[in-house]
């Protein structure tokens, strides 16, 4: 699904990425660790051609992303800090908006339907000033189940849950891949993801530290290596399991 | 056609969120109130010193509340990224401009005939007579105003000292318009028919195809980035 | 090349200065003070041809996204408002003593004020921009309006000058254009557009150095 060859890239004479690659099957998740400024979010925004690199190849699902942006844009859902909630709006319009925005159907029944599948029916008509920060993230991951994205990008999704949210996004995330889906999740805080995660990365410095099949680690093992990797020690790292 | 619907939908969702936060377009309505204050403390008690700077005084009202007003089109887009939401959509980016254009000249049309009735209470000036050319004169310059600040607008919404860019970008491109609509309007107060006033409106017209034109063509290079 | 447009643009000037002061004649009406033409039209000529180079460069860059085209657009953008600057500066001082005062709101003096407001303000813009690709979109979508108002603003102060008659009918050009005035107004203004087309080469230079630190 994704194909990523020594991506690199510098905002003026600070290197954000120094030369990053991987490669991400259909229907798996790949789990981005690293601390704070390591790179996680300009990776995966250069996933979500909102950036471009410097240098570098992209593909996902077979097109070139850096030259047919638009053509991979209908496959991706992204949820990431801001979460593109307009504060003013219910949470149904909200949806209603982004839906029609991108040429879906907007119809209340199917807008209904993904409210119910995020839990935040019982809210729909509320507006989004009064969300939490877990809710405007539910709302965040409705408006990608129902733009049908094949590619979810999430961008540390666990800040600011508590246990059951983590949870909850945990669930989500294992349904979309049932569903065929692929994802890559961006987390400095390991909080249960592992359990959802088939590849783990760890980035550093620019660079992909590590690449490993999920399987083939223990959380010990995932810990230990993050800390010698990294110099820093996982968050929540004592609620590691899901 | 999705064009369309997408352009609706922006319209309606700035209707929606202007709606909601209503004390917003009431502090804008309630500024042109304290312009004509100003503009009446600044002129003097000489009434028809007042009535021959009519037309400019409106027309400067106008613009000085499409600063206010145009300057915070995108304002909502800022919170949450939702500029970025935007640049996700697929499609021609235009139609967002289009929305966000027609929400705009709604919004500068309340701010007019806000201005214009106060005008005619309390400057005493006889609007109602010249009222449908006068309408038209106003339209044309409303769609010129809007079509350049809402391109304007998304612009410096990323752009440091955003509050003192915008008029500083705005305003000498208006300087066409203004001498257009203020000629127009004065002439048309002073009970000239429509016809002497019909270069004006092929310039204001002319005018606005550009501005449209170019916002339509140019807004996909401002909303990237 | 640069320096080859150097040495051409200061061997235009001295032709300029030559034709402008000995070969061409004393104006009847204004008297010496009519010379100062001879700098007043071809910097609003070059500034003209500044502001189309603007146009075109941002276009280009917008279709191509090729750094060069914005830094002509860029360099070109300055140079043209330093021009409109001794345009209006010039057509103030011609001003003072033919019309008695520094300022007037004629047709052109208007026009060419509006152009240097619009173009100082997109030269802000990118003033306020750090990002290279950022600022040099958003500058070009101003710099393209900006250029396609020109023709706005010109008839709209036109129009807007004739409703108010002007107190003298003294323009920027003599009436009936003597030959000898012509000759020297043309020898200028090649001066000029070489004068322009070194500073340009250099500003486009000094940008190309500036972006690879």
């Amino acid at each position: 699904m994704i194909a990523a060859q020594d991506l690199r890239k510098t905002y003026g004479p600070t290197l954000v990425l120094d030369g990053v690659s991987f490669a991400l099957a259909r229907g798996q998740c790949l789990a981005l660790l690293g601390p704070n400024g390591a790179g996680k979010t300009t990776l995966l925004r250069l996933l979500a051609t909102l950036l471009r690199p410097t240098a570098g190849a992209l593909q996902i699902a077979g097109v070139d992303a850096l030259r047919e942006p638009e053509r991979v844009r209908p496959l991706l859902g992204v949820v990431a800090h801001g979460s593109y909630v307009y504060e003013d709006l219910t949470a149904r319009e909200n949806l209603r908006f982004w839906e029609t925005m991108r040429g879906g159907d907007a119809s209340p029944a199917r807008l209904a339907a993904a409210l119910a599948q995020v839990e935040l029916d019982a809210v729909a008509e509320e507006r989004v000033r009064t969300f939490s920060a877990g809710m405007k993230r539910r709302l965040g991951l409705a408006r990608v189940l129902l733009a049908e994205a094949r590619l979810l990008l999430l961008d540390e999704p666990f800040t600011g849950l508590d246990r059951r949210g983590r949870k909850w996004v945990n669930e989500f995330l294992l349904a979309f891949k049932a569903g065929g889906g692929t994802a890559v999740v961006a987390t400095h805080s390991f909080g249960g993801s592992l359990g959802v995660a088939d590849r783990i990365g760890i980035l550093g410095q620019g660079r992909l530290l590590l690449d490993r099949p999920a399987a083939d680690l223990s959380p010990e093992e995932l810990h230990r290596l993050y800390e010698s990797l990294t110099e820093e020690s996982l968050t929540e790292g004592a609620e590691a399991a899901p | 056609m999705s064009y369309a619907r997408r352009a609706w939908i922006v319209f309606h969702k700035d209707l929606l969120v202007e709606r909601r936060s209503k004390e917003q377009t009431n502090a804008l309505l309630f500024f042109c109130l304290l312009l004509l204050f100003l503009f009446q403390f600044a002129l003097g008690p000489d009434r028809d010193r007042l009535a021959a700077a009519l037309p400019g005084l409106l027309w400067l009202g106008f613009i000085l509340a499409g600063l206010l007003g145009l300057g915070r089109s995108f304002l909502a887009e800022r919170e949450n990224d939702c500029w970025e939401g935007l640049r996700l959509t697929p499609g021609d980016k235009s139609a967002i401009y289009l929305g966000k254009l027609a929400g705009n000249c709604v919004l500068m049309t309340a701010v007019e005939i806000v201005l214009v009735v106060l005008f005619g209470v309390f400057y005493n000036v006889d609007l109602w007579t010249p009222a449908a050319p006068l309408a038209l004169v106003l339209a044309l310059g409303t769609i010129g105003l809007a079509a350049v600040g809402t391109l304007f607008a998304a612009m410096t919404t990323q752009v440091r000292a955003r509050e003192l860019l915008f008029p500083v970008l705005l305003l000498p491109v208006q300087v066409p318009l203004l001498l257009a609509t203020v000629s127009a309007t004065q002439a048309l107060l002073l009970g000239q028919p429509l016809a002497d006033v019909a270069h004006w409106l092929k310039l204001l017209a002319g005018a606005d195809a550009v501005y449209v034109t170019i916002g339509l063509l140019t807004f996909e290079f401002v909303l990237e980035g | 090349m640069t320096r080859a447009l150097g040495w051409l643009a200061a061997l235009g000037l001295l032709a300029g200065l030559a034709a402008g002061f000995g070969y061409a004649p004393r104006e009847a009406v204004q008297g010496n003070v009519q010379r100062i033409m001879y700098l007043h039209v071809p910097s609003v000529l070059t500034a003209y041809l500044a502001f189309g180079l603007v146009l075109l460069g941002s276009i280009a860059y917008l279709a191509t996204r090729r750094p060069g085209w914005d830094r002509l657009a860029g360099s070109a953008a300055e140079i043209g408002v330093l021009f409109t600057g001794v345009t209006i500066v010039s057509g103030s001082i011609w001003g003072k003593p033919t019309w008695g005062t520094w300022w007037t709101w004629d047709a052109r003096l208007t026009s060419t004020a509006v152009l240097f407001c619009v173009y100082v303000g997109y030269l802000m813009l990118r003033g306020l921009i750090d990002d290279p690709e950022a600022r040099g979109r958003y500058a070009a979508v101003v710099g393209i309006l900006g250029a396609v108002n020109i023709p706005i603003v010109h008839f709209s102060v036109k129009w807007w000058r004739a409703l108010h008659q002007p107190s003298t009918i003294l323009g920027p050009e003599p009436s009936p254009i003597d030959p000898a005035i012509g000759l020297a107004l043309f020898v200028n203004w090649v001066a000029f557009t070489l004068l322009f087309a070194y500073f340009l080469s250099r500003r486009i230079e000094i940008a190309r150095l500036e972006e690879q630190t």
